[in-house]
């Protein structure tokens, strides 16, 4: 990969009480790439992405945005200037209108594109007359993008951004997103709609119960795991197949499944040595990928 | 040209993009000197990252079938070779086309015949096949 990367952490930690959020992340998030960041609901990617901002304390461990450490308030306090961030609930002021929203939020931004600004809020369709409280969901994060993506930061944090979008709303994220990648804004975003993440993402983070599970490009993960369906002349004993990258052994009377995230090269080697009567290798979708990874944990 | 990538197969997107323009160079799609869209107008209109587009872009400068001109955009470059190649893949699909006639003749269906072809295709190219 290329460069310093924007987003480091080391062993961060975060427990409420007796219970652990977020257990020893090694985050590694590069520049120039969209990465993207998955877990089910409470996998602890808000909580992480509240540590990276400085918004939550960090119960031991370190890290870094944009080269600042996020512990140390100072360096927090310029990092959050370069970053534009979209909160999870989208707090907004109700009283006010979009208009007043967008005129309050630019003022306090030096990278803020009026050009940008007004393209978007032709796009989304946004009422700027419309008080903030009377907004459906899906306008109060259009609102919400809006304020992100008119600025001009260095680095783009997103925690669900689609929610409550519909399919329009969806595909002029998605299409921002990468507007926002090809002027070289590197792009973090939490998300659980893999069906989005599978197109645009460079990269992957996948996180379960507190634990960082994947950390690796979408290209990689695409090339490495296979899902290869084996039959026998007798009932196979799965234990032949536990090796190096074998990540789950499902079988059935003479059928095996072997979903491997990487070395599938020697699974069906083993297979013929086996006398596999049929074999059959097929590449692995995201969503199967994230479904195993997250079984396995 | 159409591109359509299908990011649900597990295949990498890339990948798929260089495919599609390497088979347009092929079938006469896209000729010698045709010029591509630049990297970010075909991301934002593919909806892919750019740098999908950038390395299937440079992937194929490497394979001597898109040249890159800093500034202004990436150009077919159909050589000598790449026109045989054609001939070549014309001649394997007439091929393909024969094997097929006889497999249906033999009682397959399409859908057998396709599995096997998808089975067949996915055994990593390395692997001596032992029969």
């Amino acid at each position: 990969m290329t460069g310093t990367p924007v987003i480091q952490t080391r062993d961060l930690t975060k427990s409420y009480g007796g219970v652990a959020a977020v257990r020893g992340l090694n985050l590694s998030v590069e520049p120039n790439r969209i990465t993207a960041f998955l877990g089910q609901n409470g996998a602890g990617k808000s909580t992480t992405i509240k540590m990276l901002l400085g918004m939550v304390r960090p119960s031991c461990g370190d890290g870094t945005v944009l080269g600042k450490r996020i512990t140390d308030a100072k360096e927090n306090c310029e990092m959050r200037r370069s970053v534009a961030y979209v909160a999870e609930n989208k707090p907004l002021y109700g009283y006010m209108t979009v208009e007043q929203t967008i005129r309050f939020a630019s003022s306090f931004y030096s990278d803020w594109r009026t050009n940008v600004a007004k393209k978007l809020l032709n796009e989304y369709k946004l009422p700027l007359q419309r008080k903030v409280k009377s907004l459906s969901k899906g306008m109060r994060t259009k609102l919400a993008l809006l304020l992100a993506f008119a600025r001009r930061p260095e680095l783009l944090i997103l925690d669900e951004p689609s929610e409550g979008l519909d399919p329009v709303g969806i595909e002029l994220l998605l299409q921002m997103l990468v507007a926002q990648a090809s002027q070289g804004v590197p792009i973090f975003f939490s998300s659980h709609q893999i069906a989005e993440v599978e197109r645009v993402a460079d990269d992957i983070c996948i996180l379960d119960n507190g634990r960082l599970l994947v950390n690796a490009s979408l290209d990689h993960l695409r090339e490495s795991y296979r899902r290869i369906d084996l039959v026998f002349p007798f009932a196979p004993p799965e234990y032949e197949f536990q090796i190096a990258g074998v990540e789950r052994i499902h079988s059935q009377g003479h059928e095996m499944r072997v979903f491997a995230s990487k070395n599938a090269e020697a699974v069906i080697e083993h297979a013929r040595d086996l006398n596999a009567v049929s074999v059959e290798v097929a590449p692995v979708a995201l969503r199967d990928i994230f479904l195993e990874t997250v079984k396995e944990n | 040209m159409f591109f359509k990538l299908i990011p649900t197969t597990g295949r990498p997107l890339y990948l798929q993009l260089m495919q599609q323009i390497r088979h347009a160079a092929e079938t006469g799609a896209l000729r010698d000197g045709d010029q591509l869209p630049g990297i970010r107008t075909l991301a934002e209109e593919l909806v892919v990252s750019p740098n999908t587009v950038a390395k299937a872009y440079s992937e194929l400068e490497h394979d001597g079938l898109l040249e890159l001109r800093q500034g202004s955009g990436a150009f077919v470059c159909v050589k000598r070779r790449t026109r045989s190649l054609a001939d070549h893949v014309q001649a394997a699909r007439r091929r393909l086309g024969d094997l097929i006639e006889r497999l249906r003749e033999e009682g397959l269906l399409d859908e057998e015949i396709k599995r096997a072809f998808e089975a067949e295709l996915l055994y990593p190219a390395g692997i001596v096949r032992k029969r």
